[in-house]
């Protein structure tokens, strides 16, 4: 008898959910070639969003640095590829553990360092990581390299999807890249709810919101910002990787991008709603939106995503999706720890010190 | 054994001694009262018990173990539960969900049985109405309940609590000592710093004068309020 509360407001969001979910499955199979390219550009950039998300909006941790991970998932992906003759999908798991690996170091330099501290910090690593990978003669260097023709052609899953969807190869390797960044951003979003519904998760909020507070009821900081910091970095890496798949050319400057990879992906979570789920799932779309409202108008593009970002910190600080959830009362993944239910009723006769 | 042994512990900021050469016992079970003017060094003392300063020179003993080294998550941990004077909520989490983080790491409570001793708690410290606000947005005094709250939900077996009587009126402070009384009636030990002397002197057995870092005097109640020295330094405040 504990869970009589009633169903529906969590059914519907489920049922939408799911068939959101199956849609979007079959967008290789239906709809043109150009669709699922613009797809899997907001699905990536949703996913560097939420691993963002859960290191600033969860952990406390803002960093600047991301493109760092970003960068040497697509460095090692692409050496997999023309230095080691390894196929894509594994250079994307290389690049992934590369990134994590890298967050080591990075870690033991940034988490002394507080606030703005740390994001200048981060920032000043990925730069040192941009110009190390401009060391890289085998890799280009400064210019960077290509992956070679036909490489997508023989990878992974490839000529599966070319039999299944009766396309060109071409066309199958962006199913297939698209497949796993969907794949990549579900895990993603379960993951992290799962995260953030443990004890881990929940310390982890202590830390950000006080961190001092924190220590003296027995949690662990630093354990608990490295896990967060060492998963996010992994996560980013893949994406990395996997974007740079569909992009076929690597260079210091695309890879190591403040802009694309950490900039914009502020501006997504800030803009939907940093500190909540689905904020990024908004945040994208908005995003995507704007895009291509303004692609032809160059730098005003980039003025008005700047003006809306600082009127919603400004006015809606918990953004588009924490706003409406706020006026709605609808959140489909809820984080917060209920009381028990036969407790709560008997909240009202609570004595007053 | 003494649960908690200071020894000749000393802590200044720069120029300034805040915390003397303090060396003191406290029993097992035991309710000390910490008294003394503005700035005396009261706090500072708490933080170096509960680990979030680091003493110049001397020990902490807990249990006849040296934990002066110990983070103060391991103090936590080893059954020492603290308030902050100034509030310190976990803005963004509801009260509930504050004492739930306390009692799943500190406490090391288990899963199934955290939601129940955190209701509890909730109760004693008549917060369980506002268990699901957010802690942010509580007014002053509910958020000093918190802080008690909290630590109470660390399950310690020594707790220190921080001027969490100023403010209230009668009835909420006869209230309060209740709370604490039976705290001290389960078997945990109580450091209390408080300015509300009737309200200390309800609950404590021995009671320790602060003043510029030093330990004045310990002893009990009756005779440091009777003493000369006290009287003097308090006589701003007591008449
Ligand atoms: N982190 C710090 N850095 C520098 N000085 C400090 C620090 N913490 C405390 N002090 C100084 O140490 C002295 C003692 O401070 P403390 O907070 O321990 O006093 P207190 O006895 O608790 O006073 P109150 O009754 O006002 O709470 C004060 O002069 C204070 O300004
Ligand atoms: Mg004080």
């Amino acid at each position: 008898m504990a869970n009589l509360s009633f169903p529906s407001p969590r059914v519907l969001p489920a049922l939408i959910g799911l068939l959101a979910l199956a849609a979007l499955m079959a967008v290789p199979a239906i709809a043109p070639r150009a669709v699922t390219q613009d797809l899997f550009g907001i699905l990536t950039l949703l996913v560097l969003a939420m691993n963002w998300n859960m290191l600033a909006g969860f952990a406390g941790l803002v960093s600047v640095g991301q493109q760092a991970f970003v960068g040497i998932g697509a460095y090692v992906m692409f050496a997999a590829v023309i230095l080691w003759g390894l196929d894509p999908l594994v250079g994307v798991l290389l690049g992934g553990l590369a990134a994590m690996a890298f967050a080591v170091p990075m870690a033991f330099f940034a988490f002394r360092l507080n606030g703005a501290y740390f994001a200048i910090g981060t920032w000043v690593v990925a730069d040192i990581a941009r110009l190390l990978a401009g060391q890289w003669k085998a890799l280009g260097g400064g210019t960077g390299t290509s992956l070679p023709k036909g490489t997508t052609k023989d990878m992974f899953g490839v000529p599966l999807a070319k039999d299944l969807l009766h396309v060109s190869s071409a066309a199958a390797a962006d199913a297939v890249t698209y497949w796993l960044a969907l794949a990549l951003a579900l895990v993603m979003l379960v993951a992290s709810y799962r995260f953030l519904r443990s004890r881990s998760g929940l310390g982890m909020q202590a830390i950000r919101d006080n961190e001092q507070a924190a220590r003296s009821v027995g949690v662990d900081p630093l354990r608990l910002k490295a896990l967060v910091f060492l998963l996010t970095a992994f996560g980013t890496g893949l994406c990395g990787a996997l974007i740079f798949i569909q992009i076929t050319r690597v260079t210091p400057d695309a890879a190591f991008s403040v802009q694309d990879w950490t900039a914009f992906v502020i501006f997504v979570v800030v803009i939907g709603g940093i500190g909540t789920l689905p904020g990024p799932i908004v945040g994208v779309i908005v995003f995507y939106l704007l895009q291509r409202l303004l692609a032809d108008y160059g730098t005003v593009y980039l003025i008005v995503l700047g003006a809306l970002g600082i009127v919603v910190m400004l006015f809606a600080r918990s953004g588009l999706w924490g706003r409406f959830s706020a006026l709605t009362g609808i959140d489909p993944f809820p984080l917060s720890h209920r009381p028990p239910a036969p407790l709560r009723v008997t909240a009202s006769k609570a004595s007053l010190i | 054994m003494p649960i908690l042994s200071l020894q000749s512990v000393s802590k200044s900021f720069g120029a300034l001694t805040v915390t003397d050469d303090v060396s003191f016992d406290l029993a097992k079970g035991e309710a000390l009262g910490i008294i003394g003017p503005n700035g005396a060094g009261k706090s500072t003392l708490f933080n170096l018990i509960a680990g979030n300063l680091r003493p110049d020179r001397g020990r902490v003993m807990l249990d006849g173990t040296d934990i002066t080294a110990d983070s103060a998550m391991r103090r936590c941990a080893s059954g020492i539960g603290r308030s902050f004077q100034i509030p310190q909520p976990f803005g963004h989490l509801t009260v509930y969900e504050n004492l739930l983080v306390a009692a799943r790491f500190g406490g090391a409570i288990a899963a199934p049985d955290a939601p129940g001793h955190c209701m509890d708690i909730l109760h004693r410290t008549g917060l369980a109405a506002v268990a699901e606000k957010k802690s942010g947005g509580l007014p002053l005094l509910q958020r000093k309940r918190l802080e008690l709250a909290r630590a109470m939900a660390t399950a310690p077996r020594l707790i220190l609590l921080d001027e969490i009587a100023g403010g209230l009126t009668e009835g909420e402070c006869h209230e309060l000592v209740a709370t604490i009384r039976q705290i001290h009636a389960e078997g945990t030990a109580i450091i209390w710093i408080e300015h509300v002397l009737h309200a200390l002197n309800a609950v404590v057995s021995r009671l320790m004068v602060l003043n510029f870092g030093k330990m004045l005097m310990i002893g009990a109640p009756d005779a440091v309020m009777a003493s000369q020295e006290v009287r003097e330094i308090y006589l701003g405040i007591e008449a």
